[in-house]
């Protein structure tokens, strides 16, 4: 490989990108994507985007951050983000991820035994730029320098880094360029997390200098602030929509389905990723079909931004993650429900479940849980008539990390696909070892310029190896596969990347939740819920 | 001489402490963080534990009595600790030279330990029955030749690592190629002063002498530099990523394993009360601190709505 940059380039004055990837250097696919001239050609940035904006990290941008006029900008913005460094390190501004990150930055020990977890790293051929420890280790310079005013001495014993406008512009761009999957962190001796200096330099640049891609923020975040989801749909909307799916599901399944809206006294509150609504409408129906089939006392919220449990700030932006974790348990403690249940949507489940358990308090605390847990119970509890022979197809199971590995709920989803799904394989490494889809973070959503390119081509490589992988005996198309992915987030990249890659057409290899599986299996539904259609 | 000996050993020893102490209490005084565990988390029930699940895949588990395994956590730590079970797993390579390196330290540690011991008895006058002698005298010098050897040789490795692999050369700095050849200075000098002086009060002897400050004890040079040598050592690491030791408690034990439910805490609760009161300065509009407003002001704002406004 001809570019491996030095941590120094990342201070480089011109604004050439610093590592350039090419298919060959890229890890490797097995069939039926073996071999270089069977991988795609990348989509160039456009000149527009290289003039415009700051695309000097590698072949594409994720933030487009604008280009500063003049040298004066430029110094602005340096000194915007020293300030911003500074108040990271503080406890009132930075209280939530304080002690993590201060021991990340005083203890790792440059021993990168976290490089081999990284699927971005590896996927990329080992490119340098990817190594967990490289942006890790460009901020761990800038806190001893800046933050903790290190002279001579202190160089000498942690390393020199030149802070400038381009450094703090690749380092934007580098910031976006992690799956905040964690994996990493999960293998270092000593527990520094690599994954979280990510995190907190999306942090940085969002809550000082207000620099957030802007699917994540405007079209994210402050949307669902604004009219209840990310969607855009507001309550009236969302409504409309469950009403059509109603319908639809009631004539596809022969079952009469109808969604609950805002049940006072429900025992359980039920958020869905909102996406699910739009894009796989089979989703929340499955749920109807199921909690009214099982009898389970159940209502969805029209409460702003209650009935879309997605919650961006958990990637880059504490205050908005805050502000949406306060409406879902607001609007749970407005109906008076007994608890949560996060439908299929793994950052939902991280969010609300577990980082915002210490800012939700008193009467705030409603109980939350996974509905995978409540799927195995009902499955599992004889409440269903199921019959494993309709799922007679392989299925395999990507494990979201938010769920797996940052929430620890693995089993319940297994149990489920192994009781209705008789040809069921695994991926290898899975559970709290698996590999992310590419798609973690908000990359599944980030499709301006070329970034899915780059998405395709190299976070979500691990996972596409994977996947094949687990199919490699019967990829023949005459045979129809599920991969299963209980995340909304997940789906949407592995639909990406499987159409990147035509392995439909070619492969037929579909990917779906776990609760169209379940309906799939129910003796009560009409056979053929799941369709064999892309989507 | 030897009084200015000891001085510099006592001087260096109260540096090494204080500096840990420190360090721990500047770990311990971090406010409360947002839960950011890591599973798998060992004191989960074993059941669970073995795949790495938590307490999430009971339904209703705030229904239930939590669980903590505490010897399932002390079986994990007790192997991460002692034999670096997650470099093995995770970095063999790089397990057979800082292994070595870390069990050295560790057998050096309890060679110190028995001398101290050892020189206890001495001054208490408990000494004298010839087998708890000979058992410590065997122990020390097993414990301290093979300590001295594998700390060498294994600083020694990791030194050649830091030099020589192209993955770990651009990410070190001097300072760390100082701190391990201090280790195979300092253990050298030492092992050098002790086995060039036949004639020479023993170790213990020279254990009883720094406890009761006796000056009159003729220390061979080589040795007492090798002495000097260690104590600049052990009093440089609490400066250094080298108390790593220290950070790596709290890193599993306040981050990595820490997965305690808030409702089940009243004292979770007062500390998130705390820190719900700081009061942010961040300066992006859409936050909207401006040092007054607290951390639960900002959050129970809507800035979409705000805007409109």
């Amino acid at each position: 490989m001809k570019d491996q940059p030095r941590l120094s380039d990342m201070s480089r004055p011109d604004r050439e990108p610093l590592v350039h990837l090419e298919n060959e250097n890229l890890m490797p696919l097995p069939p039926p994507l073996d071999g270089v001239a069977k991988d795609r050609e990348w989509k160039a940035l456009s000149q527009g985007s290289l003039e415009k904006y700051e695309c000097s990290l590698d072949d594409t941008c994720a933030v487009n951050v604008p280009q500063p006029k003049t040298p004066e900008d430029e110094r602005a913005l340096v000194e915007k983000f020293l300030a911003g460094l500074d108040k990271l390190f503080t406890k009132e501004n930075n209280w939530t991820f304080l002690q993590p990150l201060l021991l990340t930055m005083e203890y790792c020990a440059r021993c990168n035994t976290c490089s081999d977890a990284c699927h971005i790293f590896e996927a990329s051929g080992r490119n340098e730029l990817y190594r967990p420890s490289f942006r890790s280790e460009i901020l761990r310079r800038l806190y001893f320098k800046y933050v903790r005013h290190g002279g001579i001495l202190s160089a000498w014993q942690h390393g020199d880094i030149q802070l400038n406008w381009p450094l703090v512009a690749r380092l934007i761009e580098l910031s976006y360029r992690c799956n905040l999957c964690r994996r990493c962190a999960q293998t270092c001796p000593i527990g520094a997390d690599n994954g979280l200096v990510a995190h907190e330099l999306r942090k940085l640049f969002s809550e000082e200098m207000g620099i957030s891609p802007k699917e994540l923020h405007d079209n994210g975040s402050m949307l669902q602030l604004k009219v209840g989801s990310s969607t855009g749909m507001n309550a009236v909307v969302v409504k409309d929509n469950l009403e059509f799916i109603d319908e639809d599901m009631t004539e596809k399944t022969g079952m009469k389905v109808e969604t609950p809206w805002d049940v006072e006294g429900a025992d359980v509150l039920l958020i869905h990723n909102a996406g699910e609504i739009l894009a796989w409408p089979e989703n929340p129906g499955a749920f109807a079909v199921i909690l009214n089939a099982a009898g389970i006392s159940w209502t969805l919220s029209s409460e702003l931004a209650a009935y879309d449990s997605i919650n961006y700030g958990l990637w880059y932006d504490d205050a908005q993650f805050a502000r949406v974790a306060l409406k879902h348990a607001e609007a749970a403690r407005k109906l008076k429900v007994k608890k949560i249940v996060l439908g299929e949507c793994g950052h939902a489940h991280k969010a609300l479940a577990v980082v915002a358990d210490r800012i939700l308090s008193g009467d705030m605390d409603i109980p939350r849980e996974s509905s995978l847990t409540l799927m195995r119970d009902i499955v599992l509890s004889g409440r269903l008539r199921l019959d494993p022979s309709r799922n007679d197809f392989p299925v395999t199971l990507h494990d979201p990390c938010n769920v797996v590995r940052l929430m620890g709920v693995v089993e319940p989803q297994r149990e489920v696909v192994r009781a209705i799904c008789p040809r069921f394989r695994e991926m290898e490494p899975h559970g709290v070892d698996n590999y992310c889809c590419g798609g973690g973070s908000g990359f599944a959503i980030m499709s301006g310029g070329n970034f899915p390119d780059w998405r395709f081509h190299v976070s979500g490589r691990k996972k596409l190896e994977q996947v094949l992988n687990a199919f490699s005996d019967c990829l023949d198309p005459s045979i129809p596969k599920y991969l299963c992915a209980p995340c909304s987030n997940c789906k949407g990249q592995l639909r990406d990347l499987l159409a990147y890659y035509g392995l439909w057409e070619k492969n037929r290899i579909l990917y779906g939740g776990l609760v169209e599986l379940i309906v799939n299996a129910m003796v009560d539904v009409k056979p053929g819920f799941i369709e064999w259609e892309w989507r | 001489m030897t009084a200015a000996l000891y001085v510099v050993l006592y001087a260096c020893g109260a540096v090494l402490l204080a500096g840990c102490a420190v360090r721990a209490v500047q770990c311990a005084r971090t406010p409360l963080h947002l839960r950011w565990e890591l599973y798998p988390v060992p004191h989960e029930a074993p059941e669970r534990a073995v795949h790495g699940g938590s307490y999430f895949e009971q339904s209703d588990w705030w229904t239930r009595p939590p669980h903590f395994n505490r010897l399932g956590e002390m079986k994990a730590m007790l192997v991460e600790v002692v034999f670096l079970k997650g470099l093995w797993e995770f970095n063999r390579r790089l397990w057979f030279r800082s292994f070595p390196f870390h069990f050295g330290l560790y057998l050096l540690s309890l060679t110190a330990a028995l001398l101290g011991f050892g020189a206890v008895l001495d001054v208490a006058g408990a000494a004298g029955s010839g087998a708890v002698d000979w058992v410590i005298h065997a122990l020390c010098v097993a414990a301290g030749a093979l300590g001295t050897t594998l700390t060498i040789a294994g600083a020694a490795g990791l030194l050649w690592r830091r030099l020589a692999d192209p993955e770990v050369k651009p990410y070190t700095t001097p300072g760390d190629l100082f701190n391990l050849l201090s280790f195979i200075l300092a253990l050298g000098v030492t092992a050098a002063g002790y086995l060039s002086h036949t004639g020479a009060p023993g170790m213990r002897r020279i254990a009883q002498g720094i406890l009761t400050f006796d000056t009159t004890l003729a220390i061979p040079t080589t040795l007492a530099a090798g002495f000097v040598l260690l104590a600049l050592l052990a009093a440089y690491i609490p400066m250094t990523q080298m108390s790593h030791f220290i950070g790596k408690y709290f890193t599993y034990h306040s981050v990595r394993w820490d997965d305690a439910a808030s409702r089940r805490d009243a004292e979770w609760q007062k500390k998130a009360a705390q820190c719900l009161a700081y009061r942010p300065t961040w300066s992006a509009p859409h936050i909207g601190a401006d040092g007054v407003r607290t951390w639960a002001d900002i959050a129970s704002t809507n800035p979409a709505h705000q805007e409109k406004k």
